[in-house]
């Protein structure tokens, strides 16, 4: 029985295999893929970014565990978990230690959890990582959250991946002008304070809001520039009528305490909601196909170089190269040389 | 590109709260170049077999400074062949009394480690059980 085969029937240890091909490359991965892409595209992708240590892996751990047992009582959810840490840029290794957080999921059927390291990638996933999800999208998980490593401003190729980002910061980190730079909180479907209880969760709420007011002029908030006694500008909303809620999104800002499930039921109602509104709007049809793209054009890139590369010889390669470390060359220069030389062999 | 890394799951199983060495000898595989899953204390045999499985690792390295590794380590041997991992290779630190070690190598066991060990023996030692012996 093939790879793909006992992966679809629900075999765990295939799946685990899978995913190991699967990241190292493998043409068993591959050929396994081929097999499974048709029974892929139906989880919900949910992906979860913000600065190392703001709590990424304790809000997964009770993301997961709301959509395996909602208290409300809603329908419960098959989860997979990705979890991305970073690989060391000396010897390759990695400590994954994401695991740490979630061992309230342990012993669940209905929850797979595979921990990753970035393996020279610099964009916060691994670059295996959108093809792990879709294994265990094929299957069969439900809801899959892909956790980032620890991102700075400029790691927002999760924003690509998943069909709803959610960008975690924690009070104290960094002021208004952080919250104004381009970046992650660009990428955010929605935002959320962890770590609630710590002093200054109003700064970082109101520099947050703040640049959500800038970027998102035609929200339902309005600044009305009245004149007050001291000329302070007062905020006014648009009676609720009036907006279109299922046409435009803000990114919300929620607080959570995710260490005692605090704000996690608000979070999981916003997840629902912006999913509502990537299906109404069309929005989640326009994301896929610009998925599938980045991904495909990864994957032309990454083969026409490797193809291009075996074409030409290795001694012309390394003798470019030797005139590129004297300063002979310059690296256009041997750029050009080189795909002159791969031609005329 | 394509490159084979050994991926190792560290676990403290059982009750005792010293994970020091456990980091250590993580630390020290890291640097070695391997990727090492680290699930943090108190895991029972379950928790640490079913981690195994999900991440699909080639080796566990347990470690026990509590005594209980008489119970703890071959409960996990029996759900790593319960769940067709025979082929994971098992590994022990800790507080093992001498005694002990000839019983967990009969099980199943591929090395056991005590206070004062060389992380480099233990890289060694991972690196030829899981890829083969380097022949000398």
């Amino acid at each position: 029985m093939s790879l793909a085969v006992q992966v679809l029937e629900g075999n765990r240890l295939a799946l685990a295999r899978l995913l190991t091909e699967i990241e190292n490359n493998t043409e068993a991965g591959r050929s396994a893929l081929n097999e499974l892409f048709s029974h892929t595209g139906r989880a919900h992708l949910i992906g979860v970014t913000g600065a190392p240590g703001t709590g990424k892996s304790s809000l997964v751990n009770q993301l997961a565990r709301y959509y395996r047992d909602p208290p409300e009582g809603g329908t419960r959810r098959t989860v997979g978990i990705v979890a991305v840490d970073p690989s060391s840029p000396f010897s390759g290794g990695a400590v994954l230690g994401d695991r740490v957080r979630m061992r309230d999921l342990a012993g669940d059927p209905g929850v797979f959890i595979r921990s990753m390291a970035t393996r020279g990638s610099l964009g916060g996933l691994a670059a295996t990582t959108a093809t792990i999800v879709q294994a265990l999208d094929a299957a069969g998980f439900e809801v899959i959250l892909v956790e980032t490593v620890g991102a700075g401003q400029a790691e927002v190729d999760i924003a690509r991946l998943a069909y709803t980002t959610l960008v975690i910061e924690a009070p104290g980190l960094g002021d208004d002008i952080q919250a104004i730079k381009a970046g992650i909180l660009e990428i955010a479907d929605i935002l959320v304070i962890n770590k609630a209880d710590r002093p200054g969760v109003e700064n970082t709420e109101r520099a947050l809001r703040g640049n959500l007011d800038l970027a998102h002029p035609t929200r339902r908030l309005m600044n009305a520039f009245e004149t007050g006694h001291h000329g302070a500008s007062v905020r006014k909303e648009l009676p609720e009528k009036e907006v279109n809620h299922e046409l435009n999104w803000s990114p919300p800002i929620l607080r959570t305490i995710a260490t005692e499930g605090i704000g996690i039921a608000e979070l999981k109602g916003e997840i629902d909601r912006h999913r509502q509104y990537l299906v109404k709007t069309g929005e989640l049809d326009r994301r896929e196909r610009a998925r599938i793209a980045s991904e495909l054009d990864l994957m032309l890139q990454a083969t026409l170089v490797q193809r291009w590369r075996s074409s030409i010889p290795d001694d012309l390669y390394q003798q470019v190269l030797g005139q590129l470390v004297q300063r002979s060359l310059s690296p256009w220069q041997a750029v050009q040389v080189l795909l002159a030389g791969g031609r005329s062999k | 590109m394509s490159e084979r890394k050994i991926r190792v799951l560290v676990a403290k199983p059982g009750l005792d709260g010293h994970d020091r060495g456990a980091k250590v000898v993580a630390r020290a595989l890291r640097d070695s170049g391997m990727e090492v899953i680290y699930t943090g204390l108190r895991q029972t045999p379950e928790m640490i077999a079913e981690a195994a499985l999900q991440e699909d690792v080639d080796v566990i390295g347990l470690s026990v400074l509590s005594g209980a590794h008489m119970a703890l380590v071959p409960r996990v041997l029996e759900l790593l062949g319960a769940n067709q991992q025979e082929h994971v290779k098992v590994f022990v630190g800790g507080i093992i009394p001498d005694e002990d070690i000839p019983r967990l190598m009969e099980i199943g066991v591929v090395g056991v480690y005590g206070p004062g060990t060389l992380t480099e023996d233990i890289i060694r030692d991972v690196r030829s059980a899981v890829i083969g012996a380097p022949t000398a």
